[in-house]
């Protein structure tokens, strides 16, 4: 049992620095899904199946999908603006 | 202030703070020793006053269950600050006529991932109803049970067809369900002010522990939370969907 | 080794704060902002852990004493739920001030002026 605690806290700190020293939002968001995984073996270990239920739920699938639909809308945004640009130019 | 400047600004202020945080928690018992009394009385006896066998939800919604009406409220509150937000704003409209619901499906999307995606409705459902109403038996409960039900209706986004989403679950129908959820967790805590006197006080008989139908009003306060929690993911989502797919600036 | 949760949980809160300071982009913030908020349940269950103690859950196992402490569980538990919406939230602000400014990095983002 406390090699598995040892290995699952190695496992969120390497992924918790992954995530915060991302530069592109999209791979961040995918680092993101995975830092959830590691959280989740962590709460198990630690004897939180409960916790570890919701946070399952919660980053593979209720954050990742307000995101990337936000990031949608803002390369929507940028494409449109570059479109509108080249029509004045022109 | 350039980047650099404020990068050794952050270098100085992360060695104070690291210094505090391990020098703060050098204080705490080490990991292993728990001494706290709450922890050591409520897994003594909450079985046997409670009659619920998962503790921790019997502390969400029953003993603890006042903390839990002002953290759904913050939920609740969150989701309307969003849909306050993302609200469609003077110079936009929203693009979308009756007969392109049909014909908006992803690049890629094969006629595999459509019927597996709809497949999946159902059974999200089915999980996530189970996992909102044995909470008080099993690891479970509204919180987690909620936004298991609320990926019901997404499944029909993954599979391609993203614009049935809003068909199946429409804007009034979800903030209808956001609401009704936050109003039946208040209404229950009213029921045991006029059964027993005391706001969110248990007034249900508890039952045999072990069986669905015990622990009083844990149920109905789990179900409450479930499709609040699941109307407040849909509201969310939808409005992220709209303002994505949907709302364009007005072209005059 | 004792001490191996706590060090994680302030190596989680440095870092998250580290990516919010040192990024270019808006959404790249909120999405550190997630780290520090998970540098919290990595101590709350720190805290609440017992040596040998099982989950407090009794539907299978008699009940006894010494399990986890329950309550720490369920202040995490809630959190992680609805700090995703606030997550949405700040998202939404996100949106919004791109459609304002027409960029995401915070050092464009300016007073309001009209």
């Amino acid at each position: 049992m406390i090699v598995l605690q040892v290995a699952a806290l190695a496992g969120v700190a390497v992924a918790g620095g992954a995530v915060a020293l991302s530069a592109d939002p999209l791979r961040q968001t995918l680092v993101l899904a995975v830092y959830g995984m590691a959280l989740t073996m962590l709460f198990f270990v630690f004897q939180a199946p409960d916790v570890a239920l919701s946070e399952i739920v919660v980053s593979s699938v209720g954050l990742p999908v307000m995101i990337l639909l936000a990031l949608r809308k803002v390369r929507e945004q940028r494409l449109e603006r570059e479109q509108q640009a080249e029509e004045e130019q022109r | 202030m350039n980047r650099r400047v404020r990068l050794s600004l952050f270098a100085v202020a992360a060695a104070g703070l690291s210094a505090v945080l391990v020098i703060g928690m050098r204080g705490l018992p080490a990991f292993g020793d728990y001494h706290g009394v709450y922890g050591r009385v409520i897994n003594g006896i909450g079985v046997t006053a409670r009659h619920a066998t998962d503790l921790v939800t019997a502390l969400n919604f029953d003993i603890r269950a006042f903390d839990t009406l002002g953290e759904e409220f913050i939920l609740f509150g969150s989701v309307l600050g969003i849909a306050l937000i993302l609200r469609e704003l003077r110079g936009e409209h929203e693009r979308l006529e009756p007969h392109e619901a049909d014909e908006h499906t992803f690049a890629g999307a094969s006629e595999a991932l459509q019927v597996f995606g709809l497949a999946l409705v159902a059974i999200l459902l089915a999980v996530g109803a189970y996992i909102v109403v044995h909470g008080q038996l099993t690891p479970g409960g509204g919180f987690q049970g909620g936004v298991i039900l609320a990926t019901g209706p997404l499944a029909v986004f993954l599979a391609g067809r993203y614009l049935r989403m809003r068909a199946i679950a429409p804007h009034s129908i979800v903030e209808l369900g956001d609401a009704a959820g936050a109003a039946g967790y208040v209404l229950v805590g009213i029921g045991g002010l006029v059964f027993t006197g005391v706001f969110l006080k248990n007034f249900l008989p508890f039952g045999i522990p072990g069986h669905l139908l015990s622990a009083g009003q844990m149920d109905i306060a789990s179900v409450a939370v479930g499709v609040e929690v699941a109307g407040a993911f849909l509201v969310a989502w939808s409005e992220f969907l709209d303002q994505a797919i949907v709302v364009r600036a007005r072209q005059d | 080794m004792s001490f191996l949760p706590f060090a994680v949980a302030a190596w989680l809160f440095v870092v998250g704060l580290y990516g919010i300071v040192s990024t270019r982009n808006l959404v790249c913030a909120i999405l550190s902002l997630t780290v520090v908020q998970s540098a919290t349940y990595v101590l709350l269950l720190g805290v609440g852990y017992r040596t040998g103690g099982q989950a407090p859950i009794f539907a299978d196992i008699p009940q006894v004493s010494t399990a986890v402490d329950p309550t720490v569980q369920v202040m995490v538990l809630t959190d992680i739920v609805i700090e995703a919406t606030v997550t949405g939230l700040l998202l939404a602000l996100a949106v919004q001030a791109h459609k304002r400014f027409g960029s995401l990095d915070p050092n464009e983002l300016r007073a309001v002026r009209d």
